[in-house]
């Protein structure tokens, strides 16, 4: 146990070194972006950085924290964006201040993710390993799909939902479709901007890392750790893993709204929603290590930045991801390789230096 | 009125009795051993207790509420903690937030507090640490407790498995095996922790051990397994001396 005295190198191996982290790239980009040091194309991809960060965080959350591999986190997002949307063009001429009517879209976005987090959750918790894996890469691609059979409007007679066609709504003549199936939605308000996006993820990172920190957190690493212990001393597994799952989801459709937001049309296709999202965002996940939230952060923000600013180089992208992929596990787990780290590190270099400097 | 009671617990697994009419009685404060040859069921009496497994018939009855059944979950708020033949820590846990997930049912504050670091998550959180430091104190472990629990060398692994059941303030302890694997001097050491255990915690502790120096040494009372079925069960020196026992387990 420290002191009282202030420990500054042990803040700056915390949580904190975590927030500062977010805090100066946000002031570094945000300072360029007003003097116009950024391009128009980095312009474009500051959302996205901040979207991509939090749905690496929620993930890790499930991954890292929960122990179970999930691949369906991109429909949660779906979820997420396509009840944001709705929310907004609902309250359009109801709410007239935007980050008002946006606050509440996240709220609503959120919720609905949760929700659906929780009814996914009562099967597939009781699973493990490969198979939550499978069934949650199933619900994934399940939720995308019937969100594009989906069409809703709205009338004076309140709301008409129908899986068939847009004739099917019977809305009355002032009526308007808000969900056009696979068309999407169109004309969502653009309220999305990078201060906003760095302010949700700050709030994820607070969520995150203060629950790790917490009697929950514990209770949920317990259970990942050795389920069976945990049960031995009265941890309720159930309810803890469903609240580690439930909390992720909804973070995940926080991004959601944020990304619908972001874009004039929203649509559910495999490219966005799909597989390849989840993948994506668990690649950022085991790239910035399992469990490490900043680790998270910097790899979704690098692997978003990086295929971007290099165009011609993003047809390879899933082709170095691969590579990528497996020279970081070579990295970490391959025994020529750590003894290598071992004898090479910097720490070991620094702390012999000053050993040396002492004598 | 004895704190454990068990009448004729019985399971099979297929056509093979694992536990064949098992009945004990351990009074408060007692230090029972459970012994057999290997495979006589020792842990599945254990299972049993702790509700990993369902009896098919008879009965447990914990300070004379029927437990019968239960989940482990709740097995465990009514009182029984346990430790394991094969180790089971919480290994990317430091030692400290092992001992603390065990206090887990004892300090509570909600979610919310803890996310948003609410007073209570302070006071609480302070209250806990305390209460963990005292209990690693106790076996010697307050100067690890920042260790990843899987760092730690095996006899002081052993020793963090009964500190966290014992977080859970139970009223009897089950340990399963806990000197499996130790030198003889760990052993000897470990009979120390466990006696002091017991005088310090007045704590009940049914134990299944091999090491017959350890089970001479601290039990008082003794019930001895073979294939499931009781063989044997009194005061320790008279069932160690007993030649059925022997026969059981040195052969003739």
């Amino acid at each position: 146990m420290s002191g009282k005295k202030f420990d500054f190198k042990k803040l700056l191996k915390g949580d904190f070194s975590t927030y500062l982290m977010v805090i100066v790239f946000y002031i570094i980009l945000q300072t360029m972006s007003v003097s116009g040091g950024l391009s128009s194309l980095f312009k474009g991809m500051l959302v996205p950085l901040c979207i991509y960060s939090i749905m690496a965080l929620s993930l890790n959350l499930t991954v890292g924290i929960m122990g179970e591999l999930s691949l369906g986190h991109a429909g949660f997002m779906c979820v997420g964006a396509f009840a944001g949307a709705t929310f907004s063009q609902l309250t359009r001429d109801a709410i007239s201040v935007d980050l008002l009517r946006f606050i509440l879209a996240i709220l609503v976005g959120a919720a609905a993710a949760a929700l659906f987090g929780f009814i996914i959750g009562i099967p597939v918790l009781r699973l493990k390993g490969d198979y939550l894996a499978i069934v949650t890469l199933a619900f994934g691609e399940i939720i995308k799909n019937v969100i594009n059979v989906i069409y809703l409007g709205v009338d004076d007679n309140g709301l008409h939902l129908s899986i068939k066609d847009e004739a099917a709504l019977n809305l009355s003549e002032n009526g308007r479709v808000i969900i056009k199936g696979a068309q999407g939605i169109t004309g969502t308000p653009k309220n999305s901007t990078f201060t906003i996006g760095i302010v949700l993820l700050l709030i994820t990172l607070v969520i995150v890392l203060n629950l790790v920190h917490s009697r929950s957190g514990r209770a949920i690493m317990a259970i990942r750790d050795n389920r069976i212990a945990a049960e031995s001393i009265g941890i309720n597994v159930t309810k803890y893993k469903m609240m580690a799952f439930v909390i992720s989801a909804s973070l995940a459709g926080v991004a959601g709204v944020l990304y619908s937001h972001n874009l004039s049309s929203l649509l559910a296709q495999p490219k966005n929603f799909g597989y390849n999202m989840s993948i994506m965002i668990l690649v950022y996940v085991v790239l910035g290590g399992i469990g490490n939230m900043r680790g998270s952060i910097i790899a979704a923000m690098l692997l978003t930045a990086l295929p971007e600013l290099l165009r011609g180089f993003s047809d390879y992208r899933m082709l170095v991801y691969a590579i990528v992929l497996i020279l970081m596990m070579l990295f970490n787990w391959a025994p020529a390789c750590l003894e290598f780290r071992e004898r090479y590190s910097l720490k070991r270099m620094f702390a012999g230096k000053k050993a040396k400097e002492a004598q | 009125m004895a704190l454990l009671e068990v009448k004729n617990l019985t399971i099979s697994f297929g056509g093979l009795k694992a536990v064949d009419n098992f009945s004990v009685s351990i009074e408060k404060g007692q230090l029972y051993g459970l012994i057999g040859p290997n495979g006589a069921g020792k842990t599945t009496v254990f299972n049993l207790l702790t509700g990993v497994y369902k009896p098919d018939s008879g009965s447990v009855e914990l300070d004379g509420h029927n437990i019968t059944g239960k989940s482990t979950i709740e097995i465990n708020h009514a009182g029984i903690a346990r430790t394991f033949q094969n180790i089971r820590l919480f290994k990317e846990l430091s030692v400290l937030d092992n001992v603390k997930a065990g206090l887990h049912n004892e300090f509570k504050y909600s979610t919310v507090a803890g996310v948003l670091r609410l007073p209570s998550y302070w006071k609480v959180e302070k209250q806990m640490d305390e209460r963990a430091m005292e209990l690693l104190k106790v076996f010697d472990l307050d100067q690890e407790a920042q260790t990843l629990a899987a760092n730690l060398p095996y006899g002081k692994q052993r020793k963090l498995e009964i500190a966290r059941a014992l977080a859970t303030d139970p009223k009897l302890l089950l340990l399963d095996e806990p000197a499996a694997g130790m030198n003889p001097n760990e052993t000897a050491e470990l009979m120390d922790t466990i006696r002091f255990v017991r005088d310090h915690f007045d704590m009940t502790i049914l134990l299944i051990e091999h090491d017959m120096k350890l089970v001479s040494g601290i039990c008082e009372k003794l019930t001895v397994l073979n294939f499931g079925a009781i063989l044997a069960c009194g005061d320790t020196s008279a069932v160690l001396n007993n030649p059925e026992v022997i026969k059981a387990y040195l052969g003739e």
